[in-house]
């Protein structure tokens, strides 16, 4: 059965003159993984808010499960899972008295033992909230989440300024639930997050979806599967570099070059030949897969990290 | 198998207030040590003797030998430097200048001075050869209820059913709105007047313990009476509890801040505690204030906590400050329900 979970047309909302929206449409459907991936302030949070029904748009629709934000909010409410980014949970309860609270807010769901052994948190049954590790504690709001066994589950940045292993740890419990058929919205700004979990990804950049896809079809739509970067002292015709042997694209940033190539091993002799002959230096060079970040690099000519590089550490 | 989420709110509630080791200080020690402070500090007034001085001059002595020798009256003789620098400083209430006439040296504002102004006076005539014309004689009157501890202790009641419900209530709100916890329960099926609800129920709790705790104090070491029904006292506990709660609520329902409620809280405490008769009594305030005092939530309370525990009343004889409690209470929830923010 392929239907529609969530879906939103001509979003718009501004926050007095700021625009956090502006004319964004998206389509989820039923049992896939979407991922929204932008930078900070494209309007991923504000996106998943309104779907969610805690805040309401300027303008456009907005259907959750075949149905609009109307009276009977909390049917729909029973549905949903939902993780904030910035929500910290009561730091003088339990784990498991945290879970408790939330299952009793559902009719139906699962119970509270059950999540605590989905997210990997049994032998913290008994801890504080104020004693969990930043890893710990986003399992436990995912528990919260996943304790009514939702259709639909939010996930607004699972993951940001955790370290590599509870990154993995949030990735399983989320593919998990998405392997039992379940639809899952989240938002990143982690390349490496939305290549692995989701199966579309719709890149955002200021209020607007700027591409819609595939990981792979996005990577594709590049025309190239690789990218050289170098450095180099002389002084190069960075646009003459374009009728080299396998290159595609080519960009200048912050004094580095960005070659988009589709064969490396013939780009590489060109490009060292073509260095040689202009009697520049090399003082960098390094390639790598092409990723969704290049796709973001391609189409805004930004960086999808540029201004979070604190919380990756 | 699933518990209400009511239920479950309240014990989060009331999990939360017992893990925090200050709240429990300022809700049940607290009260108990302000009682016992104030009691001590005015368990022995009107007892002791005034102090007065006598200027030194010719026949001081005699004055000061006629003073000592009456009742309710300590003097000692200092030169004029001193005397005037004991009676500025409050350490006697008064100074005798002898001559022809006497001389009382005093500060008609303070209560204490007068009275040592009639006591020297009526001492000094009597040793001087005044006859009385009527003989009189005085009986004390020392009985339970009638103390100014017997006033106190409805009033610390009452001050503390307010302090407890509106911090108990506001803090605990606001932090959880400042975490962003509101909107995460806002984004489940949960209903609001459950978890505003639940606010009140986890109120009801920890009201037991309070009052027990006071009112035995009370009784055990001051031996202040309970004359009305338990009943009786327990409704009105109930009903300031609740009453305060509703205002708690309101006052917390828009904040962002514990800075921003604090202040709030403090403002709409402050006529209260100054105004509403747990220290002394309303009537100190002149008739045009009357209106405003005695519409105040905590002179309600006070006044009925005071009739039920020393007077002995009734219900029904306190019905008009049960009616007053009762509208804060009703209006100032259905306010917090209608303006409160959740995210």
């Amino acid at each position: 059965m392929e239907s529609i979970a969530l879906r939103c047309a001509a979003l718009r909302k501004s926050y007095e003159d700021v625009v956090a929206l502006d004319g964004l449409d998206l389509e989820v459907r039923s049992g896939e993984c979407f991922g929204l991936l932008g930078p900070n302030g494209a309007g991923k949070t504000t996106t998943v808010e309104i779907l969610e029904g805690l805040i309401e748009a300027d303008h456009g629709e907005v259907e959750v499960l075949g149905q609009r934000w109307g009276r009977d909010r909390q049917r729909l409410r029973e549905r949903l899972g939902i993780q904030l980014q910035e929500t910290q949970l009561a730091e003088k309860l339990t784990v498991r008295e945290t879970i408790g609270l939330f299952r009793s807010f559902y009719r139906r769901g699962v119970d509270p033992e059950e999540v605590l052994r989905m997210v990997g948190l049994e032998e913290k049954r008994d801890a504080w909230v104020r004693k969990l590790s930043g890893g710990q504690k986003q399992r436990l709001s995912l528990a919260c989440a996943l304790v009514s066994d939702p259709d639909v589950l939010f996930l607004d940045e699972p993951t940001t300024g955790l370290d590599p292993q509870s990154r993995r740890q949030i990735w399983s419990v989320v593919a998990g639930f998405r392997k039992r058929g379940r639809t899952v919205l989240l938002t990143t700004h982690y390349m490496e997050e939305a290549e692995r979990l989701c199966d579309r990804v719709a890149i955002v950049d200021r209020g607007r979806v700027i591409a819609l896809g595939t990981p792979s079809e996005l990577i594709a739509s590049l025309g190239a599967e690789h990218v050289i970067e170098f450095e180099s002292g002389g002084h190069l015709d960075v646009e003459g570099m374009r009728r080299l042997a396998g290159v595609r694209a080519v960009a200048e940033e912050n004094g580095a070059i960005r070659l988009t190539v589709t064969e490396v091993h013939r780009a590489i002799p060109a490009l060292l030949q073509e260095l040689n002959r202009a009697g520049a230096d090399l003082t960098r060079l390094a390639t790598h897969h092409a990723t969704l970040e290049d796709v973001f690099v391609s189409l805004t000519g930004r960086h999808l990290e540029d201004d979070d590089d604190v919380s990756l550490n | 198998m699933r518990t209400h989420p009511l239920y479950e709110l309240t014990l989060a509630k009331v999990r939360e207030l017992v893990r925090e080791p200050e709240a429990l200080f300022w809700i049940f020690v607290f009260p108990v040590l302000l009682a016992l402070a104030l009691g001590i500090a005015f368990r022995t007034q009107g007892q002791e003797a005034i102090p007065v001085a006598v200027q030194q001059a010719a026949g001081s002595d005699w004055i000061a030998e006629a003073l000592d020798g009456s009742a309710g009256l300590r003097a000692e003789v200092l030169a004029s430097g001193p005397a005037r620098e004991a009676l500025r400083s409050g350490k006697v209430a008064l100074v005798v200048i002898p001559g022809n006439p006497w001389t009382y040296w005093f500060d008609p504002t303070r209560p204490e001075s007068r009275l040592a102004r009639m006591s020297v006076d009526h001492a000094l005539q009597a040793a001087a050869g005044r006859i009385d014309v009527r003989a009189s004689t005085t009986r004390e009157l020392t009985e339970r209820g009638s103390r100014y501890i017997d006033f106190l202790i409805p009033g610390l009641l009452g001050m503390n059913l307010m302090g407890t419900g509106m911090w108990g209530i506001g803090f605990y709100v606001v932090n959880a709105r400042s975490r962003h916890l509101l909107k995460r329960l806002l984004a489940t099926p949960m209903r609001k007047s459950h978890y505003l609800l639940s606010q009140i129920t986890g109120r009801l709790i920890f009201l037991i313990p309070e009052v027990a705790l006071l009112v035995l104090f009370a009784a055990w070491v001051f031996e202040v009476p309970v004359r009305g029904s338990l009943l009786g006292l327990a409704v009105v506990c109930a009903l300031g509890a609740m009453t305060f709660s509703g205002l708690g609520l309101l006052v917390a329902s828009r904040a962002r801040t514990i800075e921003g409620v604090s202040g709030l809280m403090n403002f709409v405490m402050m006529p209260m505690w100054i105004m509403s008769g747990t220290f002394f009594s309303t009537a100190r305030f002149p008739d045009w204030m009357q209106p405003a005092v005695q519409a105040l939530p905590l002179t309600a309370i006070n006044d009925a906590l005071r009739s039920v525990m020393i007077d002995g009343a009734t219900l029904l004889e306190v019905g008009g400050e049960i009616a007053i409690g009762g509208a804060w209470c009703v209006g100032s929830f259905v306010c917090a329900l209608l303006v409160f923010r959740w995210s």
